[in-house]
């Protein structure tokens, strides 16, 4: 990208060392309701279940679990699209778990999300110059040289012709509506980018075609992101730091080195094993995960991977293990589990998951 | 069960022997006339699968695996699709073969399984209803043999509790048990066939790999002939011995799973490859991705249909790039189609394209 990038407003900056985000106990639990015509709440989804998280400026977290984790919610929950059920939420140094709209209006500008899919979060009536200059006409932001102007450089920013923004999102390939996507996002210069499986949709040439520019973004205009996405080799690729997540909790948190490499959890371990990588000569071995994830209305006691890890004691379903650092660790990389794995990436004995 | 030709013997047929394939497609195209003309969406393609292996074809979507697939079923709509070339099964042809002789033939000795089992399997009815009525309809077993071979199969693709589960409906099996379910759909009647398209696109890696041990084991057990449908290059290296890259509808390089991912020698493959980043690989580098996007099958680039994102045209003397479409050769083997020299594109490979790829 040859084009200058530019960010033109000012705003609340966090004290040095103070994280741009942070999140502690955060919860999001969906009532599960029943009756007829009386409804009544019977019970809860344990959809985000008490995250502890920091995310710096200009730093790329990653995220990453199997589908129905809470990821998305967690991204909906940082993006105040939705209240937290509990816990507390910062963002640059303000509390801001359950800010008004209008409270919200200053910061909204600054944080930002990023959609899987380029199809249906693009309104297919509007011109690309609509959906781009949005954000900026619903704060009142009149950018210097007029909100035509601006969706024009940010068109450019993300390798789209500027003459097409008179154009329909039909009119685009997949690769370029999630570059329309990247653009609405960037128009109103945020600081915090939450993409959520941003290139999960795309064939691998576009997938990183995507990616190259979400890193020269965040290089150029220092946007801190929380990556979500189910492909871990993407996010590795992407995000300095890795949120492993499990049924609404994180199980395992590190710097990518460690993570991918001496990962403690057996979730962890377990998912990094199932990954094909394109090499016939990889033997890693796979430890076999049996069953599914368990219901999130119904979390199993303890610690929430044991029914399907092959290393659960009885200790398991009674004590809740906490997000901690492990003797050997490295500062910043947390496990929570009680028998943790030695931290190489062979295949512990015995392989199989128990029987449930 | 019927009896079937053994791994070893397959992999001996491979390669070109005299012998006809088991699966032999030779020259197909498949054309589609819309409002804004020919779309030719598959052109020229020839390969063959032998029983007990698995041939993975991969490629970006509208790269034709899709519909290069339906027409081995013989699922395309007659009156708008123009099919030419030969499609063998078995030494039968299917081209231009009677519309109930296709019935016939699918579902019993060509099975089908989706990305999405929802688009195959019906809502209204139970699992062990939908796969003993697959069974009824080509074996004319009674209703009791059906439920119990319904049974039988769930049993085999692992499905928890199979003598109560047989009589849920889709919508109470989670995603993973619905897929297993279609495949136990797909395999009800030991089929030679099975062209699995997108099987685990839809599933977390977890998953999918119970999913591909699955069809692994049945393949070893029942000698099953598969054609492993993905877009994702890991996925056909763990389960595959051959692989065909298509794009534009045509097959750019084909070969073994070893010859094609560690000796690539097409531009496009190498793009493929250096597009994926990989659980090991240098992270501080941008990744290199094909440049561009594919090209409108009305409209095909003369020459090589790659041209127009093609890093390596200049290389090619006499700029037959543009002009002349090079053929897959040799004929049999590691397969190209691609104008650089053999030298030249194995010192690329070794200069360029391998070191990046960590
Ligand atoms: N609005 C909602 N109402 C009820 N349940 C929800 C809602 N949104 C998400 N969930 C549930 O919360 C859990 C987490 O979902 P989600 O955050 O989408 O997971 P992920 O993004 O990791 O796939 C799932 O069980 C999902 O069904
Ligand atoms: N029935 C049809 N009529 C017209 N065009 C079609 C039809 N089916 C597929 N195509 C086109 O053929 C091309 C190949 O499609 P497909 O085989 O589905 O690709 P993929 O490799 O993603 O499976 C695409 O450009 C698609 O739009
Ligand atoms: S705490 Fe126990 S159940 Fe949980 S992951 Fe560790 S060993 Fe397994
Ligand atoms: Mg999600
Ligand atoms: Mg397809």
């Amino acid at each position: 990208m040859s084009n200058e990038l530019t960010l033109d407003k000012p705003s609340a900056t966090p004290a040095t060392g103070e994280p741009l985000l942070q999140l502690s106990g955060v919860k999001k639990h969906f009532p599960v309701m029943d009756g007829l015509l009386f409804k009544r709440q019977v019970g809860a989804v344990h959809a985000v279940d008490g995250i502890d998280l920091d995310v710096h400026a200009n730093e790329s977290v990653g995220l990453v679990g199997e589908s129905g984790c809470g990821k998305s919610t967690l991204g909906r929950v940082v993006t105040r699209l939705l209240e937290p059920t509990d816990g507390k939420l910062t963002y640059a140094g303000q509390d801001i778990t359950h800010a008004s709209r209008k409270q919200l209006a200053p910061i909204r500008s600054e944080i930002q999300m990023i959609f899987q899919d380029p199809y249906s979060s693009l309104n297919p009536r509007h011109t690309v110059g609509a959906i781009i200059g949005a954000p900026m006409e619903i704060n009142g932001i009149n950018p210097k040289g007029g909100v035509q102007n601006r969706v024009q450089e940010l068109l450019e920013t993300v390798g789209l012709n500027p003459e097409h923004y008179n154009r329909f999102p039909h009119e685009f390939s997949g690769g370029q509506r999630q570059r329309i996507g990247v653009a609405r996002a960037l128009s109103l210069s945020p600081k915090l980018i939450v993409a959520d499986e941003p290139v999960s949709a795309l064939d691998v040439s576009i997938q990183a075609q995507v990616v190259n520019l979400l890193q020269q973004l965040q290089k150029d205009l220092g946007i801190a992101f929380l990556f979500i996405a189910h492909d871990l080799s993407i996010v590795r690729h992407f995000s300095q730091r890795v949120a492993v997540m499990y049924l609404g909790k994180i199980v395992e948190i590190a710097d990518r080195k460690s993570l991918y490499e001496s990962p403690r959890h057996p979730y962890t371990h377990a998912l990094l094993s199932a990954v094909p990588e394109a090499d016939p000569d990889d033997v890693r071995e796979r430890i076999r995960l049996v069953g599914d994830v368990p219901s999130p209305i119904n979390p199993p006691t303890g610690c929430r991977f044991r029914t399907r890890c092959w290393k659960a004691q009885d200790k398991c379903a009674t004590e809740e293990p906490p997000l901690v650092q492990l003797s050997g660790n490295l500062d910043g990389h947390l496990t929570a589990c009680h028998f943790p794995e030695d931290g190489s990436t062979a295949v512990p004995e015995p392989r199989a998951a128990k029987e449930l | 069960m019927t009896t079937l030709a053994k791994p070893e013997e397959a992999a001996a047929d491979r390669g070109g022997s005299s012998s006809s394939p088991f699966l032999s497609v030779r020259d197909l195209s498949v054309r589609f006339s819309t409002e804004d003309g020919v779309v030719r969406a598959v052109d020229n393609l020839s390969f063959s699968v032998e029983p007990g292996t698995t041939l993975g074809i991969v490629g970006e979507s509208g790269s034709g695996k899709s519909v290069t697939n339906l027409a081995v079923l013989g699922l395309h709509n007659p009156d708008s699709t123009e099919i030419t070339g030969s499609i063998r099964l078995a030494g039968q042809e299917l081209v231009g073969a009677p519309v109930r002789e296709l019935e016939k033939l699918r579902g019993n000795t060509m099975a089908m399984i989706f990305q999405d089992p929802l688009t195959a399997l019906s809502p209204f009815h139970t699992i062990g209803k939908q796969i003993g009525e697959t069974y009824r309809k080509h074996t004319g077993a009674s209703k009791k043999e059906a439920r119990d071979r319904a049974i039988e199969m769930l049993t085999k693709v692992g499905i928890p509790q199979p003598t109560t589960r047989v009589d849920d409906y889709p919508h109470q099996f989670s995603g993973g048990m619905r897929q297993r379910a279609m495949i136990a759909m797909s395999l009800v009647c030991n089929p030679k066939l099975v062209i699995a398209d997108e099987p685990t696109t839809a599933l977390d890696v977890t998953v999918q790999a119970q999913i591909l041990d699955l069809l692994k084991d049945l393949q070893q057990e029942m000698g099953t002939a598969i054609i492993l449908i993905t877009h994702d290059l890991g996925v056909v290296a763990k389960t595959a011995q051959d692989i065909m890259v298509m794009y534009a509808g045509r097959a750019v390089e084909r070969g073994t799973v070893r010859e094609v991912l560690k000796n690539p020698q097409h531009p496009y493959t190498w793009g493929l490859l250096s597009s994926m980043p990989s659980l090991t690989g240098p992270v501080d580098i941008p990744l290199r991705p094909v440049r561009g996007t594919p090209p409108s099958l009305i409209n095909l680039p003369t020459g090589c249909p790659f041209n127009p994102r093609c890093d390596h045209r200049e290389q090619v003397v006499g700029g037959k790039c543009t002009t002349e479409r090079p053929p897959l050769a040799p004929e049999t083997g590691h397969a190209t189609a691609c104008h650089l020299s053999v030298g030249q594109k194995q010192s690329i490979f070794i200069d360029q394209i391998q070191p990046r790829l960590g």
